[in-house]
């Protein structure tokens, strides 16, 4: 099931609804990575928050997909990481260095506007 | 038979050896928690579970006695050596009696001696492996009370969350606090946590690393972690052991923690001049 891809003013926000196979995550981030410079977006949120379980490709994607943006100019969030999932990747090693994380949605787009504010 | 001749001596003399047990016990200076009543009155209760355990060879009930004793002494202080030594006296006390009693037929001694020693030995067993089993299911159950108490998560401020960790972190404690932690931050939509652990005195390598992986998941839930209050002590274990703390958000104490979170959550906090205490 493909993943539905939000505009939202500036910013583009990337919903998972049901566990992903690694070809959904795959096209996830096609389909990011190509419409964050077709509708020129400034940031990219990506919620997990349905995901109960993140397997070690998942979140090697997740932090490709943030590297990636960022080389497209944007930046990005990923947010809604539950509890027990965000021990477990922890324990896996895969901390998603040098990635934005928040806790929801809400927070998340907090973080891309006061990002945005900030000169340069 | 010859234990029953026995139990029959020991029924007999009940009162003189009774009596004798409880002035060894105190002679020894053992059961101090405890009046000379009381301590008569325990003898005369070991004393006739002793013989009955003799008598019918069976532990259960000696066993139950052995709890329901323990239950009711280890509050008052008594410990594994006192409970060891007044049944290996009692045991002193029955033999030397068996000693007076046969002293004319040494062959019959032996065999008499045959059959208490192994009995008499299970007893003190019994009585001992008893008490330190009770002791052990109270400090379990303590174990299990202050492992409730011990882990509160605290919100200071609107998003602002405090974890004080006192006393000993165990691996299983270590788990419990991260999963609290991780449950506060989602419920109380934190953005920024102070950890402090003043009161932790020592702290090994797997309960670092678990400390470093708690604040790595805080982050993936977008929350910030500062560590507060590391004594020197653990500081030089930290260093010599050689955890990664570089993802580590260290302050002072908890005052320098909190302050730094608020810088970090937006607040400023002036003294207001009106009003003074």
């Amino acid at each position: 099931m493909p993943v539905p891809i939000l505009k939202q003013g500036p910013y583009l926000i990337a919903s998972i609804q049901s566990a992903l196979s690694d070809a959904d995550l795959v096209q996830l981030r096609h389909a990011v990575v190509e419409q964050v410079g077709k509708f020129r977006s400034r940031g990219v949120i990506v919620d997990v928050t349905a995901l109960d379980v993140m397997d070690s490709f998942a979140c090697r994607t997740l932090r490709d997909i943030a590297h990636m943006i960022r080389l497209r100019g944007a930046q990005t969030v990923i947010v809604g990481i539950q509890p027990e999932v965000a021990f477990s990747m922890v324990q896996l090693g895969s901390t998603l260095e040098g990635v934005a994380t928040a806790l929801d949605l809400e927070e998340g787009l907090a973080w891309l506007d006061q990002r945005d504010m900030e000169p340069g | 038979m010859l234990l029953r001749e026995l139990v029959a001596h020991l029924r007999e003399n009940r009162t003189q050896l009774r009596q004798e047990w409880a002035q060894r016990i105190a002679e020894a200076r053992l059961l101090t928690a405890m009046s000379n009543e009381e301590i008569l009155a325990e003898a005369t209760s070991v004393y006739d579970n002793y013989v009955e355990a003799l008598e019918t060879g069976t532990y259960e009930a000696l066993q139950a006695y052995a709890r329901n004793l323990s239950e009711r002494i280890i509050p008052r202080g008594v410990e594994t050596h006192e409970v060891v030594g007044i049944v290996l006296l009692l045991r002193d006390v029955l033999a030397r009696s068996l000693f007076a009693k046969y002293q004319e037929d040494f062959a019959k001694l032996n065999r008499i001696l045959d059959a208490y020693e192994p009995a008499a030995n299970r007893i003190a067993n019994t009585v001992a492996v008893g008490f330190v089993q009770e002791r052990e299911r109270v400090i379990r159950e303590q174990q299990e009370a202050i492992r409730e108490l011990s882990t509160p998560v605290l919100q200071v401020r609107e998003r602002l969350l405090i974890l004080p960790i006192i006393g000993v972190i165990d691996p299983l404690r270590a788990r419990q606090l991260t999963e609290q932690l991780l449950r506060g931050i989602r419920t109380n939509r934190a953005k920024v946590v102070v950890i402090d652990i003043t009161g932790v005195a020592a702290m090994d390598s797997h309960v670092a690393n678990h400390l470093v992986q708690t604040v790595e998941a805080s982050r993936l839930l977008g929350a910030t972690v500062i560590v507060t209050g590391l004594s020197p002590e653990i500081a030089q274990t930290l260093v010599t052991i050689g955890v990664d703390l570089g993802k580590m958000n260290t302050v002072g104490d908890l005052q320098g923690g909190i302050e730094e979170a608020e810088r970090l959550l937006g607040y400023r906090v002036t003294p207001n001049k009106e009003e003074k205490l």
